[in-house]
């Protein structure tokens, strides 16, 4: 009992409110991007339904899902600015892209539903959509697989260390310091097996939303697509990944072999076209492989060497913003519960 | 071009196009209420028709400002990261209390835009009473952080420079942090609603529709014409505030060098770095230590008191207060009038010269916003946080930032050219008398 109070002190309250803003992230806002893809491969004779379901599914709610994204920022930044800084520094590039990317998808959303009349500008903004909705979970993926793969805090400490050099320029490092991290084949495999796991979570939502059984059909062979698509990047992960510490030992190796379990069982749950039960595994396998990433490098929030306690703000600082997202919580569930219940009973109708 | 320049300018590009879209999220919802209002209380249809259709442009704006705030927020990372590792224990907390507000104001606008026809009216009009209230409470918690970069408190600084024994609470209440919420605020609904009040007032002179445009005109009006009355106030109080607190920043944006007593107020001219003095400017006499001390023989710090490196680029700043001022006072007329007129009940939308002037002053609250955060910014110049840490030291040392500066330039001009086209035909369908017709028609649909 003891042992557990000395380990979850404030900044691992931080860190654990921030993995769980990440999880509803991917499991809403994820899924938003992954109906942007499905808006892409939208065909057959149904498209213009499946289009108009993906709108109708995620209209109301992305806005509110985006969201934490942006509180994922800044508990990130609150609680931990040192590692903030750091990735906004070796990750500027991706993050740059990916910033682009959502602002694309936002925008030429809103653009659609509310501006456009035309088929010929509904297309266009449908296609900007869509292909934001690709680009930004892969650029997503690979920053969250730089990060884990140590990559980014040894090009930090390369940083920190030409910065104490008399007359070094990061210039003359550029490659390896800013680009090095993330464009490589581990950190890429992780931003495609982002991009399939968005897509398996918003095939699964829509067959389940879907009214008519063809619809549902159609979403069920897509959701079937994407999982393949997963599996193929979860090998090519697992194959690429760095094994130079014991990374994926004890509780992380659970996690991810749980995450297999349940992402089998998502998949056999769509076959046999039980839709709320492939929700649920679908969630949790996601769920599960994000937790698998966060147990493997705990204690670190940037690998190899800031831990969460040597990046961690002071003590006043956790605590106000630990009781200050408990406040908010207080506002923000109720609500966020009565969005999706008004517009949820509308869905099944 | 500098690293440095380049991120400075991302910066004020980035936050110069989200202001826009910031202000309008904090006024649209209080102006759409109110018809929505104005609606369940008298049962005129058109009112109804008026809310939905100011909801729809609030739609496209919100998106618009929610993302480009999602880029600021990665922004202060991504270009300043020495700030944010200095300053992120002490400012985090507004942010993450900002972040509860915009939370709670994306949930309800969901459930306003789309909820037309499946909650009950009153929950409705509830919804857009949180959207209005979130989205002025997200604005009052971004002002603290700014506030305190203006007037840094809640610390202790170590022997290294950074920052011990902090007190987030205390930082929230630094001294700007009064008088800059409540410009920033009384700027929102005074741009926003004239605007709004300008474009109605268009389309009223062009004859289209003048029922809708008519009421419409009225709410907008009031609202925008009553906070730009009240700005001059809250800007006398500002003023104060800096030159107390912020003296240089002060005497740049009167452009005065000399520290004096009795110091005069320079309207216009341009203030030479080189050769230390103002040219071409009118002077008023004892103009300036009245204005900011109320007292025609107090002392002003000038210019020269600081070296050259503490200095903001003064003609920058001077101008940009003058463009402020000029505007903010031209608004304020046009409200005066406005209520001059409303005061002897004659009817403010038939007044062919008002409107006239109405369309006039459309643009210029947001011109006198983004001249007033130049102001503020460039204003406090080379500080990041005043006296604390310096713009320089706070850089990303990531070179080449040339490039995503050019990458965001682009970005903005096209997302607003794209939403000045959208907001242009959205404006264009109410030309005909058809709004007025659809509104006493059955309730349509709500749009998907």
């Amino acid at each position: 009992m003891t042992d557990w109070l000395a380990v979850l002190g404030p900044p691992e309250l931080a860190a654990l409110v921030l993995v769980l803003g990440m999880n509803v992230y991917v499991l809403t806002g994820g899924a938003d991007f992954g109906g942007g893809v499905w808006d892409l491969f939208a065909s057959g004779p149904r498209r213009d339904a499946q289009r108009a379901l993906i709108a109708h599914s995620i209209g109301p709610i992305w806005e509110a899902n985006h969201v934490w994204l942006i509180l994922v920022i800044v508990v990130l930044f609150t609680a931990f600015p040192p590692a903030f800084a750091t990735l906004g520094t070796i990750l500027h590039i991706p993050l740059t892209l990916m910033l682009l990317g959502i602002v694309l998808r936002g925008s030429s959303f809103a653009f659609r539903s509310y501006g456009a009349h035309d088929r010929a500008s509904q297309e266009r903004w449908g296609r900007i959509f869509a292909s934001a909705s690709i680009v930004t979970p892969l650029l997503l993926g690979a920053i969250v697989g730089a990060i884990a793969s140590g990559a980014v805090g040894e090009a930090a400490s390369a940083l920190s260390a030409l910065q104490t050099e008399d007359g070094a320029s990061p210039r003359s490092m550029f490659q390896t310091i800013f680009l090095a991290p993330w464009l490589a084949p581990f950190p890429l495999a992780i931003g495609a097996l982002a991009l399939a796991m968005f897509a398996f979570l918003a095939a699964v939502y829509l067959a389940l939303a879907a009214r008519d059984e063809a619809l549902r059909g159609d979403f069920r062979r897509r959701g079937l697509g994407a999982a393949v698509a997963m599996i193929a990047a979860g090998v090519a992960g697992l194959a690429l990944a760095p094994r130079s510490d014991a990374g994926f030992a004890g509780p992380a190796l659970v996690f991810e072999l749980l995450a297999g379990v349940a992402g089998i069982a998502a998949i056999r749950a769509l076959w046999t076209r039980r839709w709320s039960l492939a929700r649920l595994a679908a969630g949790a396998q996601v769920s599960l492989v994000l937790w698998g990433w966060v147990l493997a490098q705990y204690p670190f929030v940037i690998p190899p060497a800031q831990t969460l306690r040597a990046v961690a703000a002071p003590r006043v600082t956790l605590v106000f913003l630990l009781c200050g997202l408990l406040g908010g919580a207080f506002i923000l569930i109720p609500s966020l519960a009565y969005l999706y219940r008004t517009f949820a009973s509308d869905q099944r109708r | 071009m500098t690293d440095l320049l380049a991120a400075r300018i991302q910066m004020a590009l980035s936050l110069g196009f989200h202001i826009v879209f910031a202000e309008i999220g904090i006024a649209m919802p209080l102006l759409m209420v109110l018809a929505e209002w104005k609606w369940l209380r008298r049962g005129d249809a058109v009112y109804l028709e008026l809310a939905r259709r100011w909801a729809k442009g609030t739609a496209i704006l919100f998106a618009v400002g929610a993302v480009s705030g999602t880029v600021l927020s990665f922004e202060l990372g991504l270009l300043w990261p020495g700030f944010m590792r200095f300053a992120g224990p002490l400012i985090g907390m507004p942010f993450t209390l900002e972040g509860v507000a915009f939370f709670t104001e994306a949930i309800f606008l969901g459930v306003y835009l789309y909820g037309w026809d499946r909650i009950a009216r009153r929950a409705h009009l509830a919804a857009g009473i949180v959207v209005a209230a979130s989205g002025a409470a997200s604005a009052v918690l971004v002002v603290l952080v700014n506030a305190w970069m203006n007037t840094p408190v809640g610390f202790q600084l170590a022997a290294d420079g950074a920052l011990t024994n902090i007190d987030p609470l205390a930082a929230m209440q630094s001294p700007a942090a009064f008088e800059q919420v409540l410009h920033m605020l009384l700027a929102a609904y005074a741009s926003t609603g004239l605007a709004v009040a300008g474009v109605h007032a268009w389309m009223i002179l062009r004859g289209a529709a003048p029922g809708f445009h008519a009421r419409a005109l009225r709410i907008a009006l009031a609202v925008g014409g009553t906070a730009a009355v009240l700005q001059p106030i809250s800007g006398d109080i500002s003023a104060r505030a800096v030159a107390v607190a912020q003296p240089i920043k002060l005497a740049a944006l009167e452009g005065l060098w000399e520290t004096q007593r009795g110091a005069p107020l320079s309207l216009g001219g341009w203030p030479d770095a080189e050769r230390e003095e103002t040219r071409w400017a009118l002077q008023i006499p004892y103009g300036l230590s009245l204005l900011a001390f109320h007292d025609p023989h107090a002392e002003v710090q000038g210019l020269k008191s600081v070296p050259p490196a503490d200095r903001p680029p003064v003609a920058i700043v001077h101008v940009a207060f003058q463009i402020m001022v000029a505007l903010g006072s031209a608004m304020a007329l046009v409200a005066l009038w406005a209520g001059w007129i409303a005061l002897w009940r004659r009817d403010v939308t038939v007044q062919r010269g008002l409107l006239r002037a109405l369309v006039a002053v459309a643009p210029f609250g947001f011109i006198a916003t983004e001249a007033g955060w130049v102001v503020t910014e460039v204003g406090r110049q080379p500080w990041v946080v005043h006296g604390l840490m310096r713009t320089a030291d706070s850089v990303t040392p990531m070179p080449g930032l040339i490039v995503p500066m050019l990458l965001f330039t682009l970005h903005y001009l096209g997302l607003g050219a794209i939403v000045a086209v959208l907001l242009r035909s959205l404006v264009r369908e109410t030309e005909g008398p058809r709004v007025e017709r659809s509104a006493t028609a059955a309730p349509e649909r709500g749009t998907p």
